[in-house]
């Protein structure tokens, strides 16, 4: 069994008094989707961004790729072009077209020729059926194309792991299937995945595990079919059936 | 903005009538023309003295505003002092302190010591507009760069500068008006800028009442005449939007 | 340069006179300006067409000149044709014109923001035009507008310094007197500067009290600048 690429060893985040969430352990293989559920405020999105080193623990150690990321002298910036992320709010940056959105990051951080790097863009955002919106501003796109454009761009940086942060909470209903549907092309291709979320079709059809987390500690973890048939926790049936209920067992838009 | 034509023109032909009525009363005949000429022609010592305060203001200010907003919690607590002090005392105050202090060590021109005077105050207001642009730009435009790699000085530099910027130039075109008008406080050290001559002419003429509403007038044009020119940079600049 | 430190006791008389005249400069410009200001701001919002326009030209023709230019107008320029005024009340006069236009933008900001909904409301109970303006709009729009509109009487306190380039004797003449008499402006004006520092000072935590007090519980949207 090789090593997973991403190891999270007892952490721990406190924001002055409170504690978001402590002693956390969790692993990642090359491949999985993960997908952590859980009750607002219980700190996964504040987990998400202590992964790629946006927001600092108190304690723990989080290990990516062999190599231990929270040690001291760790080169943030390089660690973070290794790990995608995705925002609820798309992030965009408002000022740049679609392309220059994608094509920012090739051209700064990883120092490509403006043709290599319009070039590469061009394909990410073919990616996510986005190549004939290229010239428009994130002012101009819907809430759905901006978030697929939003992965283009971190995409683009070829990264080992992707990081979404419950990427379809801010969208209109019609538009989530768009979004949902480029994330499951990217699972089956082989990304390894964490997807903070609350839509529980796609947990059940693309996870390979589903973490459930309450009150800042993971309560239960496993496969979709345990998780949603066999958990071993009342808790973890009851939030299950809360939110399946509030969400639909159906995916929008798809089946 | 036929409006501002309306005005204009209500300003020059109501200057006109001026004029005609002092002929009758006493028999002079001065030229609105000639007058207006001698003292438009210190439009040039206005205009210089706004070409020196604004760009070193601006200048100085987003330096300023750099420090304030990124440079940690000292600084910002020492930029916020500045910033108080600065805007809390009269211009006119600061302008003739600045001065006198300037002249101990160099001998400077009212000109120069007040175009550089008007400068620094400037540069507190215009601190205090970026800040605010760079503020509303937001952390979050700021996290997403991090997020794809880029440095924080990348970060800043290629993300949050070019939208702050846009958002700062309706302020900014305030703050240009007001340094403007302000300039006219140069009078009193002595400029021959548009106010000081409207000043002459009118003791000399005795015609000080139509003197000073064409000095009125230039000055309307001047703020007119660069509040839309920055207008239309803010509308070539706007990112195209939907929303 | 530390004699500056008594000059406050020296000229101490000075200094509270010329205080004095400032703070009253400050507070005739306030009135005129908020009476008329909001003379102007009804007059856009509900006035009939050439009210409107003429309220337009008036906020742009005083907002677009130096007020140093509008006092030296009035109180040079008006004598030629028969209107002589002393110098305080052209002092009044000019800083009260000129602040008018800046408050009507202030108050119209605000009067726009409370708006055609709350005017809908007072007339479906059937209150007149006016009276809804009187008891519904402005009530809000007065409150609406005190944070951004606190910025004009610190504006104005500092606009005054002016008046003393027609010999009004307010805080900046004293300075003047000062420096002539001990031959050190700097030392002198860095006294004024101190005073005027102070005042905005107090003036402001006072704008911040009212504020606070007159303040409608639950109704906290701030109204942008115009």
């Amino acid at each position: 069994m090789p090593e997973p690429i991403l190891s999270i060893r007892k952490l721990t985040k406190r924001y002055g008094d409170k504690v978001i969430f402590h002693d956390l352990d969790l692993d990642v293989n090359e491949g999985d989707t993960i997908v952590i559920i859980g009750p607002s405020g219980t700190g996964k999105s504040t987990l998400l961004r202590c992964i790629n080193l946006l927001t600092r623990s108190e304690s723990g150690q989080i290990w990516f790729g062999g190599k231990e990321i929270t040690a001291k002298g760790t080169n943030e910036d390089h660690v973070r072009q290794q790990i995608g992320m995705v925002f609820q709010n798309f992030l965009l940056f408002n000022h740049l077209s679609a392309l220059e959105n994608v094509k920012l990051g090739l051209i700064k951080v990883k120092h490509l020729s403006k043709a290599a790097a319009e070039a590469k863009a061009m394909e990410e955002l073919e990616r996510v059926g986005l190549a004939d919106w290229a010239g428009h501003y994130p002012g101009q796109l819907s809430g759905g194309q901006q978030q697929r454009v939003a992965i283009a761009r971190a995409l683009a940086m070829d990264p080992q792991i992707m990081l979404f942060d419950e990427p379809t909470s801010a969208l209109d209903p019609e538009l989530i299937g768009e979004v949902l549907e480029v994330m499951r092309s990217l699972a089956l291709e082989g990304m390894t995945m964490m997807v903070v979320t609350h839509e529980m079709g796609f947990a059940r059809e693309v996870a390979d595990r589903i973490v459930f987390m309450e009150k800042g500690s993971i309560v239960e973890e496993g496969s979709p079919n345990e998780m949603f048939n066999r958990p071993k926790f009342e808790r973890t049936r009851e939030f299950l059936w809360k939110i399946t209920e509030l969400y639909g067992k159906k995916d929008h838009g798809e089946e | 903005m036929a409006f501002f034509k309306l005005c204009f023109c209500g300003q020059k032909y109501g200057l006109l009538v001026l004029p005609v009525i002092r002929q009758e009363l006493k028999g002079e005949n001065l030229d609105f023309l000639t007058l207006l000429k001698y003292i438009a022609e210190g439009t040039a010592y206005t205009l210089g003295v706004t070409a020196i305060a604004l760009p070193s203001g601006l200048l100085i200010g987003i330096l300023l505003a750099f420090l304030y907003v990124y440079g940690g919690k000292g600084i910002a607590r020492v930029m916020n002092v500045y910033s108080t002090i600065m805007r809390g005392v009269p211009p006119l105050v600061l302008l003739f302190l600045l001065y006198f202090v300037v002249s101990k060590g160099i001998n400077l021109s009212g000109f120069w010591a007040g175009s550089i005077s008007l400068g620094i105050v400037s540069s507190a207001y215009q601190m205090e507009i970026i800040r605010g642009a760079l503020l509303s730009v937001g952390n979050d435009q700021l996290m997403a760069a991090r997020a794809i790699g880029m440095s924080r000085k990348q970060a800043v530099l290629n993300i949050v500068l070019p939208q702050a910027l846009r958002l700062a130039i309706p302020p900014w075109s305030n703050e240009a008006a007001i340094i403007i008008k302000d300039s006219s406080l140069v009078y009193a050290l002595g400029v021959p800028e548009i106010l000081r001559r409207a000043q002459l002419i009118g003791a000399s003429t005795q015609q000080p009442l139509l003197a000073y509403m064409s000095a009125a007038l230039i000055y309307f044009v001047l703020v007119t005449v660069t509040n839309r020119l920055l207008n239309m940079l803010e509308k070539k600049l706007t990112v195209p939007s939907n929303h | 340069m530390i004699e500056w430190l008594n000059y406050f006791s020296r000229f101490k008389i000075d200094l509270l006179q010329g205080a004095l005249v400032t703070l009253e400069l400050t507070a005739a410009g306030l009135v005129i300006g908020f009476v008329l200001g909001l003379g102007l701001a009804l007059a856009r919002s509900y006035g009939p067409r050439w009210l409107r326009v003429f309220a337009r030209v008036y906020i742009s023709v005083f907002r677009g000149t130096p007020l140093l230019v509008q006092l030296f107008i009035i109180y040079y320029g008006l004598p030629e044709i028969g209107i002589t005024l002393s110098q305080t009340v052209s002092a009044y006069l000019a800083l009260g014109l000129n602040s008018a236009a800046y408050q009507a933008e202030y108050l119209r900001g605000s009067i726009i923001a409370i708006g055609n909904s709350q005017m809908r409301a007072g007339r479906a109970i059937g209150l007149t035009r006016w009276q809804t303006i009187c008891h519904v709009i402005l009530p809000q729009a007065l409150r609406l507008a005190l944070p951004s509109w606190s910025n004009e009487p610190i504006s104005l306190l500092k606009t005054t310094a002016v008046a003393f380039l027609i010999a009004v004797q307010d805080l900046m003449a004293k300075g003047k007197r000062m420096a002539v008499k001990t031959y050190d402006p700097i030392g002198s004006y860095f006294v004024v500067a101190i005073i005027y520092l102070v005042m905005v000072f107090v003036l402001n935590a006072l704008l911040k009290f009212i504020e606070r007090k007159t303040r409608i519980p639950g109704f906290d949207a701030e109204v942008k600048k115009a």
